[in-house]
């Protein structure tokens, strides 16, 4: 499935390197829907190539702190740095102000991100999906976002399936296209959002190993997902949230099997 | 999902058209006193003259410019009734509120003679368009097209709204701005949705500009009512009037092809219902196959 003898990455052009060596740091986020108060000043740094698996019992935050790292949602206070720039604000006498559209895009452009439910666009083929963005947004030209846009698609195996549109391909095959397609960008962090919750049972195998790969090739990833497998091969560290603040965290063999946390042992014992 | 029992709406769609044909000649057989003047009737279909010519021509080419335009308001009217900017918002709900709040007959005269009158803009012609471009002709186009757009304000909206919101923010994520995602990504997955109900609106606009009698423009009813009122087809109101039936027919049954020759071209690489047939379309009424289930598209 995964063609083994070159990396993922390679068809990007390597490991982007981002300018910091800490690529996403959260400072005290508070985020209110109306009037429930959903993140509670989570804080979190990820160092670059760093692999950082977050868990968490529903509704502790964890899809709304992905989505505020590239501001897909607003945060009521608090600070996110992706490569040493602030996320989705200005700042002006120590007022947040939301920053201009123009540059908010921009910033997302370095920040890949995976969902759930794929939404890849269906009106598109695969590769045309992949070559969206590289060719609109970045106004890289046909020939080169193709080229790039085949190479992603056979580093994730789906080379045959370029011509195929979503509704004809599998959930492993769609997610692995949103995969491709995010890596298009070349960016220096990838957000993965339960990128597997939503597969049948024998597609996720396929998923999770794009995912190992990209990983090992030192790709700087923060995941929400509660697959245990892949987290204790490929994660660097675990985070556990809870009720919209870190509670745990620390590398997978500590975090797994001496949980110092009441709720952390609580929450693993239910999951395994 | 309940199966539904196939209906035969389509057959009785034809019998009840040829039942209205025959009564139509049978009541021509009748003795009465009325010369009936088929050859009237029959020279205005396969022999027209140069007005009835005009007639359609106008009747189309103001069809179209003003569904033309009317989409592009549609399009601006939708967009402008989801901004968060307040005033934009605002002048895009007037907009809407006021022409579909107002009879189409008074928006003409309004912008017709009201403008002109008062001085505000006084429709003068455009020279080298000739019939075209006469003043009565260009407010008629713009009176039917901000009406239009009104109406379109909605559906394209609600063509929009039936669009995931995934769509927007997986195009957002990988750094298009909210115009490149409407755009790149959501119109055209929209255009899919609002095809239909546009197609129902051109069906309309093509009847309606009738109304524009209002202000003595020339096309196909105007045309025809002219030469019941004068000359040697003067007063023969039934042969005139079904001619223009017919010549009215003959328009939306073409475009009722058209339609459905681009709902088929839309519908490539997606599943979903087919698109109903012309037969369906033209009488209005659907038949469906007993093992055709209606399905839900798109996600899995």
């Amino acid at each position: 499935m995964l063609a083994p003898d070159r990396p993922i990455l390679d068809a990007i052009g390597g490991v982007p390197r981002p300018a910091t060596d800490v690529v996403v740091e959260a400072v005290d986020v508070h985020k209110w829907f109306g009037r429930l108060h959903v993140l509670k000043g989570t804080s979190l740094a990820v160092r670059r190539q760093e692999v950082v698996v977050m868990i968490g019992p529903s509704g502790s935050g964890k899809t709304t702190f992905l989505r505020s790292v590239n501001h897909l949602e607003r945060i009521q206070s608090g600070r996110i740095f992706v490569n040493g720039h602030l996320i989705g604000y200005r700042e002006e006498n120590g007022r947040l102000v939301e920053d201009r559209e123009r540059n908010i895009a921009r910033q997302r452009q370095e920040i890949g991100m995976v969902f759930q439910r794929f939404n890849l666009f269906p009106h598109m083929t695969a590769l045309e999906n992949v070559i969206e963005a590289p060719m609109h947004v970045r106004k890289v030209d046909a020939a080169e976002a193709r080229e790039v846009g085949l190479a992603l698609l056979t580093r994730v195996g789906l080379a045959h399936k370029a011509g195929s549109y979503p509704a004809q391909l599998s959930g492993g095959q769609q997610q692995r296209v949103a995969i491709a397609r995010a890596l298009a960008m070349k960016p220096a962090l990838m957000l993965f959002d339960e990128p597997t919750s939503a597969l049948d049972p024998e597609m996720i195998g396929e998923v999770l190993d794009v995912m190992k790969e990209l990983a090992r090739e030192g790709m700087t990833m923060i995941v929400v997902s509660h697959e245990m497998g892949f987290a204790r091969e490929a994660a660097d560290r675990m985070v556990m949230l809870d009720d919209g603040v870190v509670i745990e965290e620390g590398v997978p063999a500590s975090f797994f099997d001496h949980p110092t946390n009441e709720r952390t042992r609580a929450f693993l014992s239910k999951l395994l | 999902m309940k199966q539904l029992r196939p209906r035969s709406g389509g057959r009785t769609g034809l019998v009840l058209t040829a039942a209205v044909l025959v009564a139509l000649l049978a009541a021509g057989c009748q003795p009465s006193t009325y010369q009936y003047r088929w050859d009237f009737f029959f020279d205005s279909i396969f022999r027209p003259d140069g007005l009835i010519i005009r007639g359609v021509s106008l009747t189309l080419y103001i069809a179209v410019v003003s569904q033309v335009i009317g989409v592009l308001l549609g399009v601006l009217g939708a967009l402008g009734k989801m901004t968060k900017a307040p005033y934009l918002r605002g002048l895009a709900e007037f907009y809407i509120w006021f022409f579909r709040g107002t009879p189409l007959l008074v928006q003409i005269s309004l912008i017709y003679f009201g403008l002109g009158v008062t001085g505000l803009y006084g429709w003068p012609d455009i020279g080298p368009l000739g019939e075209f471009g006469k003043g009565n002709v260009q407010a008629g186009i713009f009176a039917l097209a901000v009406n239009e757009g009104a109406y379109m304000s909605e559906i394209v909206r609600a063509g929009i709204l039936s669009i995931d919101p995934g769509q927007m923010e997986a195009a957002k994520s990988l750094g298009m701005t909210y115009g490149q995602a409407m755009r790149r990504i959501v119109l055209p997955q929209a255009a899919r949705v609002i095809v239909p109900p546009l197609g129902n609106e051109f069906n309309n606009m093509l009847k309606t500009t009738s109304l524009l009698v209002a202000i003595s423009v020339p096309e196909l009813y105007v045309t025809f009512s002219r030469k019941n009122a004068s000359g040697s087809t003067v007063f023969h109101p039934f042969e005139l009037f079904l001619a223009a039936a017919v010549w009215y027919l003959l328009l939306t049954t073409v475009w009722a092809l058209v339609q459905a020759r681009i709902e088929a071209r839309l519908g490539r690489g997606v599943g979903g219902e087919a698109p109903p047939s012309l037969r369906e379309r033209l009488f209005g009424l659907r038949t469906r196959r007993p093992e055709e289930v209606p399905t839900i598209s798109g996600g899995r």
